[in-house]
């Protein structure tokens, strides 16, 4: 056997942010003093320095190879990785106030997130199943650190060992059903289990069994019905810059392994799989909706809204394949990527604002805390308003567009009843955002208290919910990045 | 004036009005500046949309004004507007209507006046937007989006109730209109990628797709209209907005979902409008006779006002589906007069309830003794609501009466009824408020409207007269249109 030097340049920002995370490790220990100030600005460097190179490794949109078959390198990798960068930056840098206030932030804390990054980015460029799991395992294991980091608080660590428990299960799961595969194809290589499937080589029941295992185990990390459980406990329970967190980067990258696994590995038994999905998606819209409307807690309102906005994502999965026909499967999966990439977005900027309205010693998680925002603050307020239009798929707002292109492509193929039943699932759900407009703009404030926040916290937060109006005035930008991205990618 | 962008200009001069009135009366200290801002903004978007109306070339049923850019390439979307003489009547109207209603606010909104006027100058963008849009998504956008302005007008300057009425509003009319989008949907599918309007107009559908198409559109239209029985959210959100509110409501919202009907039902699917022709004039004479009686009994004026809406938009409805000129033309005066007069009642509750702050019927009682001014102009706005001959309420039913007895004697027999039962309600409402002895001290207290008042209401009486009087230009403005509409629908898709 002959070994070739693999090309590490197609994996630069992984190795910066592996070597950056120790060395922020290093100096939170001897440098203990300033190890503060110095982990959050190392952190901020390594996330902005990492957004460098991807984009400075993006010269032209082929499909690269590195580490055997191992990694690949392409611009839905590229895309997401940006994407990610984003959120981990935003997160950052909304929930630092808190952190201090709280006495959280110690250098320890983020290296974990620079990890759950690093976790996230291998997720998203891997090529084979083993290193699929393993940047899955860094991530998440990252985050069952963040979610108990405020160790002496009862409702925390509840919250990571559920997280840390049926996270581990649905590891397992995926483990399983990679085995499975990797019995019936005899490799772990995702082109070649492609070529297996698409061949049909390897005995069909094992790989359908194991396709099966590998959905329930890309549900979990989605959080969709029935495998939520743990969604609004963790939101809930975390401490809200790591909630931030998951509700943001994770879900990129559970895209991206859905993706991966599901289009790259297993085209050719979308006919298996789609129908599995569609259970999953019809039900995360359902009960995420319903769900979300009895929720007094904003975290966990915002934990059901989301369930049901990773259904949305699952329907843009399961419309690319009609009939043996893939004439559609570009335009599904394109809307879905955008969809995905559109509640990264939104979902950042409304955990900003919880963030925001939170101090020392109070935590903003009710909706009845956003009372009468608009007569504290009318441009907060407009702001939060930006953001539950966007999520409650109204126009001109960002994440109407995101619900159009999903429709669109569910329609196209032929599933209309399925769009009716979205729909009205989408008027259901339009109720809980809109009761949080309602405490702002038409109840009268609880407090009058001025809102503690940083200058670049309101920049940025300002910047991130007026982005919602501006792509959604023109979203034919972002529309085009995931629609290039999924059709270089393929 | 080939190259001015009219119709942009009636659609993004009040947005960004809106915008920059918010910006310079964030706080209540520069109400007054936020007040003149508004003032002109609205003023200037309103001149904008003169031109339309005369350099507006009645002898073609084409688009006028168009224009076209990209905006959504990826799926064919389109920055398309233009007018035809059907929709240009209605820009007009609603730039007019936001005017008036900014001088309506002016004195008696005095918390978060810049919040209030700019929701309404945004909102007339908005309007702008779905009268002109013509390209089907462009036009849902718009559809949607004016949900949020009214939306938070009714919720922060609204009466007692005003809560629940703004959400029972928002979510009745976002479940008609998230139907319409997986029609919309649809057609895309179904039409090869295009969004645009007209393409649907001549896509040829077999005759079950038009039905379900039909009814998709139907739900959003029947509760924007509203119709009976979808029409409940109307009363409640109604008397809870503030005057400003419900005049925007009553003039120019409630004429979104009659336009609709005009725009999509009937030209994409003209077989299945025809098919359920019995359906449609059957709720629509519903709403005239049965909401008619509702109106009689009801106690608050701006409920009883709110009614009589539903009622007369009931004879919007049935003059569309009688498919003859007279009907659809004398539909199309009704709506225009309906934005008239019924913006007219509500303001002249408005100036009583800016005194009284009651709406009760029974709270008042001889207001002309010490309003004469107001009563003056109240009893003709009441008259026009009763449908009296010179006035503009009374051409539009005339000739929608007219047209159904051509059609069917007993559908124009019923439809007539109207004229009895809205005498009925609106002058016996007339006779509690303004005649009789003075009822109380508070009565007794009132002071007539001032000058702003005064020619609020005489601006508005002036049109209702002349449309009244001399219908004519507004109905040449439509013929073309509405001959090749009613054309294109008797001519049909199925062959």
């Amino acid at each position: 056997m002959e070994f070739e030097r693999p090309d590490f340049s197609l994996a630069a920002a992984e190795i910066f942010v592996a070597v950056m995370a120790l060395v922020v490790m290093v100096a939170g220990t001897f440098l203990r003093r300033i190890s503060r100030e110095l982990g959050y600005a190392l952190a901020q460097i390594t996330v902005i320095g990492a957004a460098f190179i991807t984009v400075f490794s993006v010269n032209e949109p082929t499909v690269r190879y590195t580490f055997g078959t191992m990694y690949v390198s392409d611009w839905l990798g590229q895309v997401l990785k940006l994407f990610i960068y984003l959120s981990v930056f935003a997160s950052l840098l909304y929930g630092r106030l808190y952190l201090i206030e709280r006495r959280l932030e110690k250098a320890e804390y983020y290296v974990l997130v620079l990890l759950s990054m690093l976790g996230a980015m291998i997720l998203v460029s891997a090529n084979n199943l083993l290193v699929l799991y393993l940047g899955l395992e860094m991530m998440t294991l990252a985050l069952y650190a963040l979610v108990a980091f405020d160790r002496d608080n009862g409702l925390r660590s509840e919250a990571a060992i559920k997280y840390f428990v049926l996270g581990a299960i649905s590891s397992g799961l995926l483990l399983y059903g990679m085995s499975m595969v990797y019995g019936a194809t005899g490799s772990l290589d995702l082109g070649t289990v492609a070529q297996a499937v698409y061949l049909g080589a390897g005995d069909e029941t094992v790989l359908k069994f194991g396709v099966a295992f590998l959905v329930a185990g890309i549900a979990f990390k989605f959080g969709v019905v029935p495998f939520h459980m743990w969604v609004p406990d963790v939101y809930h329970g975390a401490p809200t810059p790591v909630t931030l967190l998951i509700a943001s980067a994770p879900k990129l990258a559970g895209f991206a392994l859905a993706l991966r696994l599901l289009v790259g590995g297993f085209f050719g038994l979308a006919p298996t799989w789609q129908p599995m999905l569609m259970l999953l998606a019809v039900a995360s819209i359902v009960l995420g909706n319903l769900a979300a409307i009895a929720q007094n807690n904003i975290k966990r309102m915002l934990a059901y809204s989301g369930i049901s906005h990773m259904g949305f994502v699952l329907l843009g999965l399961l419309a690319g394949v009609t009939d043996g026909s893939h004439q559609l499967a570009f335009n599904a999966y394109s809307s879905a990527l955008f969809y995905a990439v559109s509640y990264a977005i939104m979902s950042l900027a409304s955990f900003g604002m919880v963030l925001l309205l939170a101090r020392t010693g109070f935590e903003a998680e009710h909706i009845d805390d956003f009372k009468g925002l608009n007569r504290r603050s009318p441009w907060f307020a407009a702001m939060m308003l930006f953001v539950m239009f966007s999520m409650a798929g109204i126009p001109f707002f960002l994440g109407f567009f995101a619900k159009f292109a999903v429709l669109e492509a569910v329609v196209a193929a032929g599933h209309t009843w399925l769009a009716v039943l979205a729909v009205i699932m989408s008027v259901i759900g339009a109720y809980y955002y809109l009761r949080v407009v309602k405490v702002m703009y038409f109840d009268e404030p609880s407090e009058r208290t001025a809102l503690v926040a940083s200058s670049e916290t309101r920049v940025l937060l300002s910047a991130n919910a007026l982005t919602l109006a501006v792509a959604g005035l023109m979203p034919q930008g972002l529309m085009s990045i995931c629609a290039y991205a999924i059709l270089t990618s393929f | 004036m080939a190259g001015i962008p009219l119709l942009s200009l009636a659609i993004w001069i009040p947005i960004l009005g809106g915008l920059l009135v918010l910006a310079v009366g964030g706080n209540d200290r520069n109400a007054p500046l936020a007040r003149v801002t508004s003032l002109f903004a609205a003023a200037l978007g309103f001149a904008v949309t003169l031109p339309l109306w005369f350099q507006f070339d009645p002898s073609t049923s084409a688009l006028q004004f168009v224009e076209i850019r990209d905006w959504i390439p990826r799926y064919a979307v389109r920055y398309h507007l233009g007018v035809d003489g059907i929709s240009m009547p209605f820009v007009l109207l609603n730039s007019f209507v936001t005017l008036i209603v900014v001088i309506a606010g002016w004195e008696v909104i005095q918390e978060r006046v810049a919040q209030y006027m700019a929701a309404f100058l945004i909102m007339s963008g908005i309007i702008n937007g779905i009268f002109s849009a013509m390209d089907a998504v462009l036009f849902y956008v718009f559809f949607e989006a004016s949900l949020i302005p009214l939306y938070l007008i009714i919720g922060i300057w609204g009466g007692p109730n005003r809560v629940y009425a703004a959400i029972k509003f928002f979510l009745y009319t976002l479940a008609g209109s998230l139907l319409m989008l997986v029609a919309l949907l649809y057609l895309f599918y179904a039409s090869n990628g295009s969004f645009e309007i007209l393409d649907w107009h001549r896509l040829p559908l077999d005759l079950r797709t038009q039905q379900l198409l039909f009814l998709a559109f139907l739900v959003a239209f029947a509760v924007k209209v509203p119709m009976w029985p979808v029409h409940t959210w109307l009363p409640d959100a109604h008397v809870e907005a503030p005057t400003g509110g419900s005049v925007v409501l009553a003039a120019i919202a409630l004429k979104l979902g009659a336009y609709g009907f005009l725009r999509f039902s009937l030209p994409i699917a003209p077989d299945a409008s025809m098919s359920f022709q019995w359906l449609m004039v059957t709720l629509s004479l519903i709403a005239v006779v049965y909401i008619g009686f509702v109106a009689l009994v009801q106690e608050d004026m701006k409920k009883l006002v709110a009614y009589s809406s539903i009622a007369h938009m009931g004879f919007v409805t049935l003059g569309f589906f009688v498919f003859n000129r007279l009907g659809v033309e004398g539909a199309i005066v009704q709506m225009v007069s309906h934005g008239f007069v019924s913006g007219a009642m509500f303001l002249c509750i408005g100036v009583l309830y800016d005194r009284m702050h009651s709406r009760r019927i029974a709270d008042y009682g001889g207001v002309v003794n010490v309003m004469p001014k107001f009563a003056a102009f109240f009893l003709l706005f009441a008259m026009a609501n009763s449908g009296l001959p010179a006035t503009s309420g009374f051409v539009g039913e005339f000739m929608v009466a007219l047209a159904a007895v051509k059609t069917n004697f007993w559908i124009g027999f019923v439809a007539a009824t109207t004229l009895i039962l809205g005498a009925a309600y609106s002058l016996w409402m007339y006779k509690r408020v303004v005649f009789g002895p003075v009822a109380n001290e508070r009565v007794a207290a009132l002071t007539d409207i001032g000058a702003r008042e005064f020619w609020m209401l005489a601006l508005l009486a002036f049109f209702v007269l002349l449309l009244g009087v001399y219908p004519a230009p507004l109905l040449d403005v439509m013929h073309a249109s509405v001959d090749e509409l009613l054309r294109h629908v008797a001519a049909g898709k199925l062959h």
